[in-house]
């Protein structure tokens, strides 16, 4: 095996292991999206009524809607804890460890990425299976096909917490900023209603959902849900990956970014 | 071939100059004190010579290899202590072996073999088992040792690796490490601000305001007993 391939499966190893030994962060990540779907989907459904849009062929239940952006939700609050847990890690010091490694700093750095995806991928999955139980079914294949799709809106949004995570020297600080990123994206976005909907009550609202790559991972998991392809939201995921892991690896250069300047 | 080779290195943070034309060399077996008081720039030079910084002038060699323009062949040849704690705490120490290992590349049985053979090097071969959480400073301390030579590097850096730990621990981890120099032929940095870690056939560096003010042997630069009251008169701030 390649010293690269080991120095991977040892990253994915460990966040594996973390990830079993920490089952408490497991289930608080599910109750989020959950309250979310029993309760306040639920207490909705009368009052938003949705027309049939792209993917949906059908009528569909405003429970059906939001499944795809709380699956996001997840990779969301996943991606963000991940870097908290950079800078935590850097602050404490393990971080130098890792990048003390005689491999290519964008190699660890986009191990230690995948690994937080992975986890969060499982994460999602466990979201979906207890929507199926609750009542919510997808077309088999769709559990299949929203894989990929999950991996690359997944590695899109920990790109954007690897950025935040190079740009911020402080812990406290990262607290603020995840409010500050958190909400606005999420909120922002078609997680939790259409676009159409948005342009509704305002078409500036509608166009900056439109302009949120968060609002392209939600649609690309609904679409792959429903076994489509949305082309559009797979650009723009995937250019917001290329442009967010460009700025981390930047920010980690130890010739350029932030990892320069001292810690006070 | 020297072990470290630091040539003419600086380092500022924006207008603050941290390190100025540093410049010294470590042989193999050679325990190398790198003594300062805070602020001395210890810190900012370890992180020069671990590439978490890069500096803009001077040049760092680990035997030979250039640390910017073969960054990982050097980053191969050196194990690092640093000053706060890096062990991951929920991980065994076989795990936390293991963990480090495989970032250096080493198959599953060549770490396991190298785990054995360092704990036994550091008197921890029975907690190999045991969780980093459940050590004691002095033991994970050690542990921490035993990881950084984990690839066999022929140059260990510490920084300040003895900082909360009691008399004895302390005295312990530095009996190891000159233990290490002197029977394995490793090349050791060893920063510090404790003169009473330095024995006296140890060569001593003494850094201050971000320069070299003295490098010699611990017995040559001040009489026995007497390295703390020359640090100190050599590091004393002007009072105002």
């Amino acid at each position: 095996m390649s010293p690269y391939l080991r120095a991977m499966t040892a990253i994915l190893g460990r966040e594996a292991l973390r990830f079993l030994t920490q089952r408490e962060r497991f289930l608080a990540a599910l109750v989020r999206p959950l309250v979310w779907l029993l309760v306040f989907a639920a207490g909705f459904r009368a009052a938003l009524g949705l027309s049939i849009i792209p993917p949906y062929q059908t009528y569909i239940t405003y429970e059906v809607y939001i499944v795809p952006g709380l699956v996001a939700m997840i990779l969301l609050f996943n991606a963000m804890q991940s870097a908290l847990s950079l800078v935590y890690d850097r602050e404490m010091g393990s971080m130098r460890l890792l990048l003390t490694a005689p491999l290519p700093r964008w190699w660890l750095l986009f191990c230690k990425l995948l690994a937080g995806v992975l986890v969060s991928i499982l994460q999602a999955y466990a979201f979906l299976a207890i929507a199926y139980f609750y009542g919510i079914r997808l077309p088999p294949m769709g559990y299949v096909w929203v894989l990929p799709a999950l991996l690359i809106a997944g590695m899109m949004l920990g790109a954007v917490g690897l950025f935040l995570a190079s740009t911020i020297r402080q812990l406290e600080n990262f607290a603020g900023v995840m409010n500050f990123v958190i909400f606005p994206v999420f909120f922002l976005s078609t997680a939790l209603y259409p676009l159409w909907r948005m342009a509704e009550s305002s078409t500036l609202l509608r166009d900056i959902c439109a302009w949120n790559p968060f609002t392209h991972a939600v649609e690309l998991i609904r679409f792959a849900l429903y076994l489509r392809l949305n082309l559009e939201a797979l650009g723009w995921v995937a250019l917001t990956f290329a442009v967010f892991m460009g700025l981390a690896l930047w920010g980690f250069d130890p010739a350029r970014g932030m990892m320069n300047r001292k810690t006070r | 071939m020297d072990a470290l080779d630091v040539a003419d290195l600086s380092f500022r943070y924006g207008r603050k100059e941290a390190l100025k034309g540093v410049s010294f060399h470590v042989a193999p077996g050679e325990f190398c004190a790198l003594l300062g008081p805070n602020g001395a720039g210890k810190s900012t030079l370890f992180a020069l010579l671990t590439r978490l910084f890069v500096a803009r002038q001077g040049r760092i060699a680990v035997m030979g290899q250039d640390l910017q323009a073969a960054p990982r062949a050097a980053l191969a040849r050196m194990g690092v202590v640093f000053q706060q704690m890096t062990l991951d705490l929920d991980l065994s120490v076989a795990r936390n072996l293991a963990y480090f290992g495989a970032l250096h590349g080493l198959s599953r049985r060549e770490a396991a073999l190298r785990a054995s053979e360092v704990l036994e090097r550091l008197d921890m071969a029975e907690r190999a088992g045991e969780k980093a959480r459940d050590l004691n400073g002095g033991h994970r301390r050690r542990l921490e040792i035993a990881r950084a030579l984990m690839h066999r590097p022929r140059l260990l850096l510490l920084d300040e690796p003895t900082v909360g730990l009691d008399a004895r621990s302390r005295a312990a981890i530095t009996a190891h490490v000159h233990g290490l120099a002197r029977d394995d032929g490793l090349a050791v940095l060893w920063a510090t601000h404790l003169v009473d870690e330095v024995t006296p056939s140890d060569t001593v560096l003494i850094l201050h305001q971000g320069q070299i003010l003295q490098r010699g042997r611990a017995q040559d630069i001040a009489p026995e007993h007497g390295l703390a009251a020359h640090f100190m008169a050599l590091t004393e701030e002007p009072t105002a």
